[in-house]
Formats: structure tokens, sequence, C-alpha cells
């Protein structure tokens, strides 16, 4: 074997390499909604989600549930017309109440007990609600991070499972660089998408594909002023590379998840200033501003 | 008896010396004044029986505790595999011996024949067909039988089983009752029951023997993975998937150390298998010790169900959920079942009940369909915790509150969903009754200013119910 032939084979395992690293259009997937068109997140690689504010982990944990349930669609199928009628599924009297989608592949969580001790025990019915099938859906409770991370690792190599959540609480040691290439590694090699969600702690340098920060927003008011859908501002912090290996720039969208199509959509501008209900009561009246409000610690963090 | 310390065993130099069970304390220190006494302990004595048990297990599948000083072996089928009978009580015996146990064995047709053999002789194999001859000058006593029932024997003059064997039976159980007939007839080897063994009975079993214990990590996973190979086969012979599995090692020094694992489905992949004992073993607290080693690994099929081959299909689903269910076996193995869950849901309104959280490889309920879909917080506190809330008007949803020190302002709110607790479930009854415990919960879905949406209830009814009204937070949406 001459070594013309060598450096071929050098660049044959180069453009694996980087076929890994840059996923195609194939094996990635959007947001769905029409500000973030060009943005697609790579199947088979690990993104981060992340909480602006510790109070605002709820919201990273339903978006980073509703990227799982994008990455865990079959590919090859057609977007779903947005229909309220479910799909029956097969097997009599078994149809879980939300719209399943046939190639839907079941969803790994591994939480950290602190998350669950912080935040609650996750409730079917809310997994329903938001367009997740109860019945796919496979928890892990880890007793700590190290575990959580051993334990998504071993998840992602199963190429069964549509996406892997790690729900990491705070900032351990042990998610580093290297535990973060690893969990990489391990998506690439069965084609699992992860997906990292932390809570706001101070930022780790972590390898992944795609770096998100979530916070709530006012959601869409429905009828008689009830709060609507999900409503989320994301912050896309790092891309590693776009469709073609294009650098992707980041950005600031307001999107609203619906359950029902399972996309985002845009969030309209608010019809009308937010205002305390009801307007004009006590409340109204002497508006809390809202740099007092964040002087206040805004989680607890232990206890 | 009248308070006086009296010996409960003796061991055999003592016996030597005259000594036996029953004699007082201060006749014992008279003949042989230094006499080494220890304090008589049962529960210790039956633990070290258990262990001997364990051990035991290593000659026969089926054991059985027999009294405080005895165990009963069903060795039928199992003796030729050492050597013949007496072969196999000869080096049991010797193993025995060598943990520096003494002890008298007999191998005879029934249990109760060999029961009472044991207690009266020096040991010995009874050929088949003779126990009726060699039980017969054995004391009535040893029948196992109520200490009046043997007294009124032997004032009877029927001394011996010999004796008892002679007379007809119907005369004996008129004035004795059945229960030693029927004992009588099982020692003379008449009848025969089997034991019921301490252990449940494995569906199969391999078993590897080492005529040099082994102890180093490595060899202990190669046997290890050999036993696994050749329960695969055996399962695929019958047809079967075992669903629990359980390794034992016996160490040369009598100490078993046992290792269980479970699998969701049926399976005989060896390689899994093998991978969720090495997750097992990883995950000991306590590492196996080896000691001087094991000179016996045994892998049992505790559970088997049917396994037909999976037929593949196009889609490549049953591979996909055997797969799921592979890794969930592997986690559960290392975390512990209660952490590895799936999800149903109950058909209640009660918040509380309506998610169902199932270990895995349980089966998981059907899933309850609820008519329509109300909206439901992602997470739920268990219990709901107690927040300081202010609304406007006492039926209304709160104006703002303070949950973990912080005060959020309410923008948007839906409710109340009033929920009444399931009356027929909790103590005291409906709400409104004078013992009520529970109370009806009036929910909110609120959202505060930065779009951080809660669920809140009220727990009682202004008016309607006696307690004053409390504010909780129940759970938190995405």
């Amino acid at each position: 074997m001459g070594p013309a032939r060598d450096v071929s084979a050098l660049r044959q395992l180069l453009a694996g390499l980087e076929a890994e690293r840059l996923p195609g259009e194939a094996s990635s997937f959007t947001l769905g909604a029409a500000g973030t068109g060009e943005i697609a997140l790579g199947r088979g690689t690990l993104h981060e989600v992340q909480a602006e504010r510790g109070a605002d982990q709820p919201a990273a944990a339903g978006f980073a549930l509703a990227l799982a349930l994008r990455a865990g669609q079959a590919a090859h199928l057609p977007p779903i017309p947005a229909s309220p009628a479910p799909l029956p599924l097969a097997g009599p009297g078994n149809a879980p109440p939300v719209p399943l989608r046939p190639g839907a592949r079941p969803v790994l969580w591994v939480r950290q007990d602190m998350a669950e001790a912080e935040l609650g025990r996750l409730d079917a019915a809310g997994l329903a609600g938001l367009g997740v099938d109860p019945a796919g859906l496979v928890l892990v409770r880890a007793p700590d991070a190290a575990a959580a991370l051993r334990a998504g690792e071993d998840a992602l190599r199963c190429s069964a499972l549509g996406a892997v959540l790690i729900e990491i609480w705070g900032a351990p040691k042990v998610l580093d660089l290297t535990a973060t290439r690893r969990l990489c590694l391990r998506a690439a090699a069965a084609g699992v998408t992860g997906l990292l969600l932390r809570g706001a702690a101070r930022s780790v340098p972590t390898a992944v594909a795609t770096r998100w920060r979530v916070s709530p927003v006012p959601s869409l008011p429905l009828e008689g002023h009830a709060p609507g859908a999900p409503a989320f501002e994301v912050r896309l912090l790092r891309h590693r590379g776009g469709p073609e290996g294009r650098r992707v720039e980041g950005g600031t969208w307001k999107l609203e998840w619906d359950r029902e199509t399972c996309s985002f959509r845009d969030l309209p501008a608010l019809p009308r200033a937010v205002v305390p209900v009801p307007a004009g009561g006590p409340a109204g009246a002497d508006p809390a501003p809202a740099g007092r409000e964040r002087a206040v610690a805004p989680f607890r963090r232990a206890g | 008896m009248k308070n006086a310390l009296r010996l409960a065993a003796v061991d055999r130099q003592a016996r030597r010396c005259g000594l036996a069970p029953g004699l007082t304390l201060a006749d014992a220190r008279a003949r042989i004044p230094d006499l080494a006494v220890i304090e008589h302990d049962p529960v210790a004595d039956a633990a070290f029986l258990e262990a001997i048990a364990d051990d035991c297990d290593r000659w026969t599948p089926l054991v059985a505790l027999d009294g405080a000083d005895g165990l009963v072996l069903d060795i039928t089928g199992c003796a030729h595999l050492f050597g013949g009978e007496a072969m196999m009580r000869a080096r049991l015996l010797d193993h025995l011996e060598r943990r520096g146990l003494g002890a008298t064995a007999v191998i005879a047709g029934t249990p109760e024949a060999a029961r009472a053999l044991a207690r009266a002789s020096r040991g010995g194999v009874v050929p088949p067909g003779g126990e009726a001859r060699a039980v017969a000058p054995l004391p009535v006593a040893l029948l196992g039988i109520d200490e009046t029932i043997a007294s009124g024997l032997s004032r009877a003059g029927l001394k011996t089983m010999g004796d008892l064997a002679e007379r007809p039976g119907t005369p004996l159980a008129a004035r004795f009752g059945v229960e030693l007939l029927v004992r009588l007839r099982r020692t003379l080897g008449h009848e025969d029951v089997r034991i019921v063994p301490r252990r449940p009975l494995p569906a199969c079993i391999a078993e590897r023997r080492f005529a040099e214990p082994i102890g180093r990590a490595e060899d202990i996973e190669g046997a290890l993975a050999g036993l696994v190979g050749d329960l695969a086969l055996m399962l695929e012979a019958r047809g079967e998937g075992g669903r629990a599995f359980e390794a034992s090692f016996f160490r040369a020094d009598g100490a078993v150390r046992r290792l269980k694992v479970e699998t969701a489905r049926p399976s005989r992949d060896a390689p899994a298998l093998m991978r969720l004992y090495r997750e097992r073993i990883a995950a000991l607290a306590d590492p196996i010790d080896p000691g001087f080693g094991f000179d016996l690994v045994r892998l049992a099929v505790l559970r088997a169900e049917p396994l037909t081959p999976a037929q593949v299909s196009l889609d490549g689903r049953a591979v996909a959920e055997e797969e799921v269910a592979e890794l969930t076996d592997r986690l559960a193995v290392r975390l512990g079942r209660e952490r590895v869950l799936r999800f149903s849901m109950r058909d209640t309104h009660d918040p509380e009940r309506v998610s169902v959280q199932v270990p895995a490889g349980e089966p998981v309920p059907p899933m309850a369909r609820p008519e329509f879909l109300l909206p439901r917080p992602l997470t739920l506190f268990d219990p709901p915790q107690p927040v300081e809330a202010l609304a406007e008007v006492p039926d209304g949803p709160p104006l703002r509150f303070r949950w973990r020190r912080v005060v959020h302002e309410v923008t948007r709110a839906e409710g109340p969903e009033r929920i009444a607790p399931e009356w027929w479930r909790v103590p005291g009854g409906a709400p409104g009754a004078p013992h009520a415990r529970e109370l009806t919960r009036d929910y909110f879905r609120v959202e505060n200013r930065e779009g951080r949406r809660f669920w809140l209830f009220r727990a009682g009814l202004y008016d309607r119910e006696p307690a004053a009204p409390r504010w909780f937070l129940h759970g938190l949406f995405a």
C-alpha cells in the first residue's frame, strides 16, 4: 500500500468525520417556526438547553422536551397537518389522548434527583399536555450527576431511542468538555439525538453542536385572559455548523409550542400591553418595577 | 427446669468425657473442672444452620431445614454426579469436616427414615427397600411424635419402631391418632412424601465445578460467561427465556454469595445477560470477596417464560422494543428498579393519582383515555407547597402570591377548576362532612409577569367547609 493510498484513506476518514460533525439535511430537524427556518439541529449529536435563570428551568425543560419530540419524529414522514383529531393507536382502548405520531420513537429522560426535589415529579397528564405520549417516555432517576451522565451515555448507544434528555442540576465537576465530548461521540455512533438540559448554572465549556438559552415569555392569552400555549424566548448561543457547514448566526426568537402539529411557531406580537388582572386593581395601580423583582433571589437553591 | 443451668449441646470431646445435653452445669463442672462453656444462642445457631444449608445447595437444589440441628437433602437424581450414594455421602462429610463441623449423614429412601436414623445411628447408606429393617430397632420417640404419645406407647410395651410395625394399624390409629400411623408409614418407607425445599426450585441450572478454587475477577467472569452460554442453549431447546436469573458463588470455605438479575422480558441472549451481570457486579456496594476462591459457580433460571423466536418485522419495530427493554434492564440493574420508570394514566380526576409511574420490567397498566385533555403542569409537587396568596374576591384567582420567598404578580389566570377529593377513598368522607380531612380544591392556572406558569389551588371553600382556606402551589407548567 503506497503513501498515496494512505493519504486517500485518510481523506476518506476525514470526510467521514466531517460528515459526522456537520449533519446534512436528512439527519437534521428544524424548529418548525418561520422565523427560525434556517436553523437546523443535527440528529445524532448533542444539544444543550440552558435556563436563563434558575426559576426558568421548567420552561427550559419544556423546550428541551419539544426538541426531543421533533428529533424523535421519523425523518421521512411529512409534517402532520394541524388536525385536532387524535390518531388512533393500535390496540383496543389503549390510545393515548394525544395525537401519537406513527414512527415516533421513545424518548428517555435522565433526571437527577435534585431536579425532582426542586421542581417536582414528572406528571403523565402534563407530558400529554405538551404532546408527549406518556407511554413512549422512559424516566431514569439518577442519584447524582455522574450517574446521570453515565446513564445518558448508555442510553445514547441505543439506536432505538428517538432522543435522550439528560437533566443535570447545577454545574457539577463531572460535566466538562471530556464528558460532553463522550456523549457526542456516543450520539454520533448510534444516531440518537442527545439533549443536555441544564439549570441556570455557571456556564461551563461543553462540546455540543448547539446551545440554547431559554426563558419563558408571557403567552398569547386565550379567551377570558387565560394563559395560552407555552411560549419561550430562545437565544441561540452557539451553532457548530449549518446545513452546508455554514456558520449560523445566533439570534433570539419568541416561539410558541403547538402540541397538535408538534412544532414551534412564531409568537405574534401581543395585542396590547400586559397588565395585571384586573387593570386598575391594587396590583395594577402600583406595578412593581422589573428591576426590583430581579434583585430578589429568583430561586431558592436548597432545602 | 427449676432454674438450673443446663447443657444445651456438647461437642465430641465432651461427649467422650461423659457429658450429655440436659446435665446441669454444676454437675458438669464437678466432673470436668476446666470445662469451657458458651451461653446457648438459638438465634445464632439457626443463622449458622441456614449458612450450612446455603452451602449444601452445592449438592442438590432441594435442601430443607430439619428442626434446629438437622438438614434434609433430596438427592434424587444427583448421586451419580458425585460417584454414587456412598461416595457422595463421604464427600459431603469430608467437606463439612474441613469446615470443622461434625455431622452424621444417612441416605435412605424417605426423608423420615433418614432423619430417624441420623439421630440414632452413626450414619450410613440404607439399601433400597431396607428402611423397615434399618429403623426397626430405633426407639419410637424418633418418629417425631408428641411426648405424651411416646410415653403412652412405651407404657403399652411398644418401645421400638419394629414393635409398632408388627401391630395392625387400625387399633394404633384409634388409640394414638392417625398422625402416628402416617409418620410410621413414612419412616418405614411404605409411603414417600418429598421435602419442601427452603428455596424455590429453579427452572434450569448450569454450573461449573473447579478442582482448584478460582479467585481472579477475570476467571470468575469467564466462568459466568460460559454458564450464561450454557443456559442460553438450554433455554433455546425449551423454547423459553428467563425473566429472573441467580448466580451463586460457592466459596471453598462454605460461604455462598448470590447475585440476582431480572429482565423486563424473557431473554436468552447470552451477550445481553452477560452485560447485565457485569453491571450487577460493578454496582455492588460490597464487592464479591473470593476469599480462598470459589470452587463452584452456578447460574440458575429462577423464572422462565415462553419465548418464541421473534419475527423481525420490516420496520424493525420489534427489534427496537427489544433494544429499549435491554437498555432499561441494564439501567435498572445498575440504579435499582425503582429508578427506571414508565408512565401510565389512571382514570381519575384526582390530579395526584392520574399519573402512574411503573418500574421498568413490570407490566404497565393500560392507559386510561380522558374524554378531553385539561391543561396540566409538567411537574407536580408532592406534597403541594404552601404559598401566601392574595385574591381580590374570595372565590377568585390570586392577584399575587409568594413562593420560595419570591413574590409573583399574576397577569393571567384561568379558573377555578373545582376538584373534590375522592370521598370514597379518603377517611372522614366527603368535604363538608364533620370529619372530612380532605378539602375541595379550586385550581387556577396562572401566569406571572415574566411568563412563568403555575398551578395553584385554594384548599377549602369559603363558608361551606369548616377550615379557613389556604393556598398551595401544586405544579409548574413548561
